[in-house]
């Protein structure tokens, strides 16, 4: 163990030395916790001041249900698969993209970050891992996300779309959370990847809205054309949109019920939960080196 | 004893553009080191280097003795970091900042709450620690910034520009503090293009000019070794061209005098190197009265740390802040800063 150098000219008033660690902590450790306990309390306190986030992050999906919801009020019955409304049917939908659409988003505040200077406080700290840095934005978005989500399912219900059976709303939670974690990934890698906040911008909103008509969000499978039909069963926002919606209308469900109807195959729940915890090993592997490069 | 800091053959690049060509300096502990240059020099890319956000192409940085290319971790541990553009949080109180700023240090718990009210004490915080940052006047960011820095009490403190754009008060404050941080024992390292502040603070300094060091010693070091005094001589407060070159003839006549140099623009002042003795002043006042020439007003110095980059260089701190700032490419340099580890 090694303390910091004292000069002869130190007085008594010194503080007492901080001990400096020969072998740093690394990921996983005490101080690990520590540091991505308090960079996740900045961002809360940051919400918590200006709170515009939530109450849009809020705000929006609703409007989303309502407006939506009654531009195709009159669809005959039917039309929408096993749904009784459109509003059932759309309920999943706007889960899903309000979800997508904020982790998508989780990037910008660690861009501002970089571009203010914020970052290289963080940067010239003897960080256990700079992954504190990614962890932290993660589990705020997350934390958001669910917030969002029991939000929506709330009003859905008030709006006559019902409710997942108790396991199934768990199983909602865990679809949420694995499109989230990856999305917040590649929306993180992006954040370092890019030169500045305008391009991410770009990025973020060329992504966003085709995203959402290139999905089952809005309308079924069989309401597309063939070649659209291709696109969205390969889209992964389809892919956490088909369960859910298929744990609000069924309480008898199984991890082997086919929730999805592709082209080219019949996907099950269980097929589809894999095919998003393979999406998120894809994004975390996939800025593993990006990150390291940038962050190590 | 290993010194603080030592940085050896530092070279990195830009691109095309060569930031630092060969920078070699020590900082012994204990003592406010300052690294003085004009814009675009290299001073803030050395600190960047020490640091741990830049890596260089090649080079030594080692900080007491730690590698800090090797153990960037334990680097860190051993330094403190005042960016020149204060970075805070603006919906963070002083308080809450500088909390994160304990937990990114691994502070003990039981320790922090003690040491950011002795943080927030030794810079005159506490009555605006409750308060968000974004209130803040420049010179209480900065002071925050130092609570900061300082709160896990490094063995070193690095500062870029300290006390660029703040007002004369709060400079005053900030010179102050850093000597008494000297006098517990913190070796302190800073930039600035500020002569008079480096005059004023630095126990030993290092001019760097175009990435390179051109020179290195105490102030008063570098000025005996430029050598000579420097006198300067208004014949009238707006003396015309002829009179100031008949007053040249006669003083460049006079075996003390070195050189003379018409200012043309301070009014055709006479700038005079003069050996250094006693009586320069009085003999070259007899001499004017003599030729029958008048004195408006006329005073001798010792050479100044900018005669000291003037004689190195060829021209003065302030033309080459200005040449650098017209050639400067903020562009580039805002992507520089916002690089990490490249």
């Amino acid at each position: 163990m090694t303390t910091t150098s004292v000069s002869p000219q130190s007085t008594p008033n010194r503080l007492e030395k901080t001990v400096i660690q020969p072998t740093p902590p690394s990921l996983f450790s005490p101080e690990f916790v520590q540091e991505t306990l308090a960079l996740t309390r900045r961002l809360f306190i940051q919400l918590q001041r200006r709170p515009a986030t939530l109450v849009a992050g809020i705000v929006q999906p609703l409007m989303w249900l309502v407006l939506f919801g009654a531009l195709f009020k009159n669809v005959p019955e039917g039309m929408f698969g096993m749904s009784q409304t459109y509003g059932q049917f759309l309920c999943a939908g706007v889960i899903v993209f309000t979800a997508f659409s904020g982790a998508l988003n989780a990037g910008l505040p660690v861009m501002f970050d970089r571009e203010f200077g914020f970052l290289n406080r963080l940067l010239v700290a003897p960080l256990a891992s700079r992954f504190s840095i990614v962890l932290a934005s993660a589990l705020f978005i997350t934390a958001l996300s669910l917030l969002q989500t029991i939000a929506i399912v709330a009003v859905s219900f008030f709006l006559g779309a019902g409710l997942p059976s108790a396991l199934g709303l768990g199983v909602v939670a865990l679809i949420v959370l694995l499109l989230v974690l990856g999305v917040t990934a590649l929306s993180l890698g992006l954040t370092f990847a890019l030169p500045g906040h305008i391009e991410l911008l770009a990025v973020i909103f060329v992504t966003n809205l085709p995203l959402l008509f290139a999905s089952t969000a809005l309308v079924p499978l069989s309401f597309m054309p063939a070649w659209l039909q291709v696109v969205a069963s390969l889209n992964p926002l389809s892919f956490a949109i088909e369960p859910i919606r298929y744990l609000y209308l069924h309480s008898d469900w199984s991890f082997s019920s086919v929730v999805m109807q592709a082209p080219w195959g019949n996907l099950s729940l269980g097929t589809t939960l894999l095919l998003l915890a393979g999406l998120d090993l894809l994004a975390l592997v996939g800025i593993q080196k990006l990150l390291q490069r940038k962050l190590a | 004893m290993a010194p603080a800091v030592l940085i050896e053959n530092l070279h990195k690049r830009y691109g095309s553009r060569e930031a630092l060509r060969d920078v070699s300096f020590q900082v012994e502990a204990g003592e406010i080191f300052g690294l003085l240059g004009p814009n675009g020099a290299g001073k803030t890319t050395t600190l960047r280097c020490l640091c741990t956000l830049s890596a260089p192409d090649s080079g030594r940085v080692e900080i007491a003795g730690v590698s800090v290319l090797e153990q960037p971790k334990v680097a860190r541990q051993l330094l403190g970091y005042v960016a020149q553009e204060v970075a805070l949080d603006k919906v963070l109180t002083g308080r809450e900042l500088l909390q994160l700023q304990a937990a990114l240090y691994h502070l003990p718990r039981p320790l922090i709450a003690e040491r950011i009210h002795t943080g927030l004490q030794r810079l005159g915080l506490e009555s605006w620690a409750d308060q968000k940052t974004g209130t803040y006047s420049g010179g209480l960011r900065k002071r925050l910034d130092l609570a900061a820095g300082l709160l896990h009490d490094p063995s070193v403190l690095v500062l870029d520009e300290p006390t660029v754009g703040l007002d004369i008060e709060s400079r005053r404050v900030i010179w102050d503090f850093l000597r008494q941080l000297r006098d517990r024992g913190t070796t302190v390292l800073l930039t600035s293009h500020y002569l008079e502040e480096i005059d004023a603070l630095a126990d030993r300094v290092a001019i760097i000019d175009q990435g390179t060091v051109i020179a290195e010693g105490t102030p008063s070091q570098l000025k005996d070794r430029v050598g000579g005094d420097r006198i300067t001589l208004k014949l009238r407060e707006f003396t015309n061209a002829e009179e100031a070159e008949q007053a040249k003839a006669m003083a460049i006549s006079l075996p003390f005098v070195q050189e003379v140099i018409i200012n043309s623009a301070q009014g055709n002042s006479l700038n005079l190197i003069v050996t250094p003795q006693s009586d320069a002043l009085f003999e070259l006042q007899k001499a004017l009265k003599e030729a029958g020439l008048p004195i408006f007003g006329i005073a001798q110095a010792r050479p100044s740390l900018d005669d000291v980059y003037l004689s190195a260089t060829g021209k003065t701190l302030l033309d080459a802040d200005i040449a650098a700032s017209s050639q400067r490419d903020l562009k580039a340099e805002q992507k520089q800063r916002m690089r990490s580890r490249t």
